[in-house]
């Protein structure tokens, strides 16, 4: 009987109602204007995933296995920290409530997060980094796709700029996807280790909810489901020349975009938010 | 009577040539294309300014620096604004700007190269072929990618096959 709820096989509903009255009205949550609620959650889901994923690569930060591939995923996980500055930055213009990008950042506990389950799983090996990161890149190419067509301009301002910086990442990825794929026993065998490894918690970016529903219907940001099928053409192309075999299930862990996380959230929220709670207010 | 007084659009313009870039000082903020609109409004000065890479640190240096230099041109109202749209992209580093580039050891972009995302065609060019960049030292275009990322978000790593030089690429963004 585990005292804390398993996180492998999550009851999100449930999971959420337990939530939501452990921490009733939490004071550092403002409630926005109705109208704008579906599209200040939907912000936060954008902002979190980036945000989590870009401190999770940052981890690597000198100590990757070549130079170049540390500044490389250096700047990758400055680009998506930057990114997130943008969508959290409108999070909270949107909210209304005074808050910051860092605040929302800094000042809010695992329960207010939204982003992917993928963004939190921990590094592994620079294999299973990179195919986190190419199966995040290609569904992020089609989301910035999407959102770059919304009927909110700074919403489209945002993905078209974001876009063209994750092309540049979905390039990279899918480069390195397939030369280690295609490369030596070893490599392969890590490659698709990693694969499999993370293909149950690539459901839950096609998943949606009442929340994007509305944001379909109003033009603002695309049906996840519809993400669907470009997605699917890249992994084809890219892990067929890779020589890797795509898992058959689906099999889908979920509960992200509803603030249902797995442990590892609180750890990579203890290190990034240390210096704000301990120093509120600190600067330099 | 007091717009008069104001020193005109072209002569801020001017001097904003003569901010350097505070990554790659040899290139000024206006050939890197990223001042998009100086105008008055009333007695205050507003400087449009548009970011490079979202994450590019050196965002908020470019600021202090506008503003260093129009405070140093007596310029007492003043308002920065971050323009989004349309996004940069490095068509708009100017000629001479690249001309800069290159004296300085960095391969200045190749127009219309910028990544896509649309995987199916350059899947096949990532077998082998890199896009042909010319050693901005010996001019050999017998060169080869290191990393799609080099010492900031808008570079990527070359080194050139003949004179063996290491060096910058200004990535087509």
């Amino acid at each position: 009987m585990p005292s804390l709820p398993d996180m492998n096989t999550p009851e999100v509903a449930d999971l959420a109602r337990r939530e939501a009255d452990a921490h009733p009205a939490h004071p550092t949550v403002p409630q926005p204007d109705a109208g704008q609620e579906a599209l200040f959650e939907t912000l936060l889901r954008i902002g979190d995933s980036t945000l989590i994923l870009g401190h999770r690569v940052s981890e690597w930060c000198g100590h990757s296995p070549a130079l170049e591939e540390d500044i490389a995923l250096a700047n990758v996980a400055l680009d998506l920290i930057g990114q997130t500055q943008l969508w959290l930055g409108l999070a909270g213009e949107v909210e209304g409530q005074g808050r910051s990008a860092d605040d929302l950042a800094y000042l809010r506990d695992a329960w207010d997060f939204r982003n992917l389950l993928i963004c939190e799983r921990p590094n592994g090996d620079f294999g299973h980094t990179l195919m986190r990161q190419f199966l995040f890149d290609a569904w992020h190419h089609e989301l910035l796709k999407g959102l770059a067509a919304s009927s909110d301009p700074r919403v489209a301002e945002i993905a078209a700029k974001a876009g063209k910086e994750v092309a540049y990442h979905l390039e990279r990825s899918s480069d390195l996807v397939v030369r280690l794929g295609d490369g030596t026993e070893e490599s392969h065998r890590r490659m698709q280790e990693a694969l499999d490894a993370l293909w149950p918690y690539t459901g839950e970016m096609f998943l949606g909810d009442d929340k994007d529903a509305d944001m379909a219907a109003r033009g603002i940001a695309p049906d996840p489901a519809s993400l669907r099928a470009g997605w699917d053409e890249t992994l084809r192309h890219v892990l067929t020349e890779a020589t890797l075999q795509i898992p058959e299930g689906d099999f889908a862990h979920k509960g992200g975009k509803q603030g249902i996380h797995t442990e590892h959230l609180g750890y990579i929220l203890a290190e990034m938010q240390f210096l704000q709670r301990a120093y509120p207010g600190a600067s330099w | 009577m007091a717009a008069a007084t104001h020193p005109s659009v072209e002569e801020v313009w001017g001097w904003l040539s003569e901010v350097p870039d505070p990554e790659i000082p040899v290139i000024s903020l206006t050939d890197l294309g990223i001042i998009r609109g100086v105008e008055w409004q009333g007695d205050t000065l507003v400087v449009r300014v548009t970011p490079t890479y979202s994450g590019c640190p050196a965002t908020s240096i470019i600021n202090l620096d506008i503003e260093t230099a129009l405070r140093g041109r007596g310029i007492e109202k003043l308002r920065l604004e971050r323009q989004m749209s349309p996004p940069w992209t490095t068509d708009w580093i100017t000629p001479e700007g690249r001309e800069k580039l290159r004296a300085y050891g960095i391969a200045p972009p190749v127009d219309g190269t910028a990544a896509d995302g649309v995987l199916a065609g350059r899947i096949a060019r990532m077998t082998g072929a890199n896009l042909t960049i010319a050693c901005p030292r010996c001019g050999s275009t017998h060169t080869e990618k290191i990393s799609q990322f080099g010492s900031t978000p808008c570079k990527a790593n070359y080194r050139c096959k003949d004179c063996l030089e290491p060096f910058d690429y200004f990535k087509c963004l």
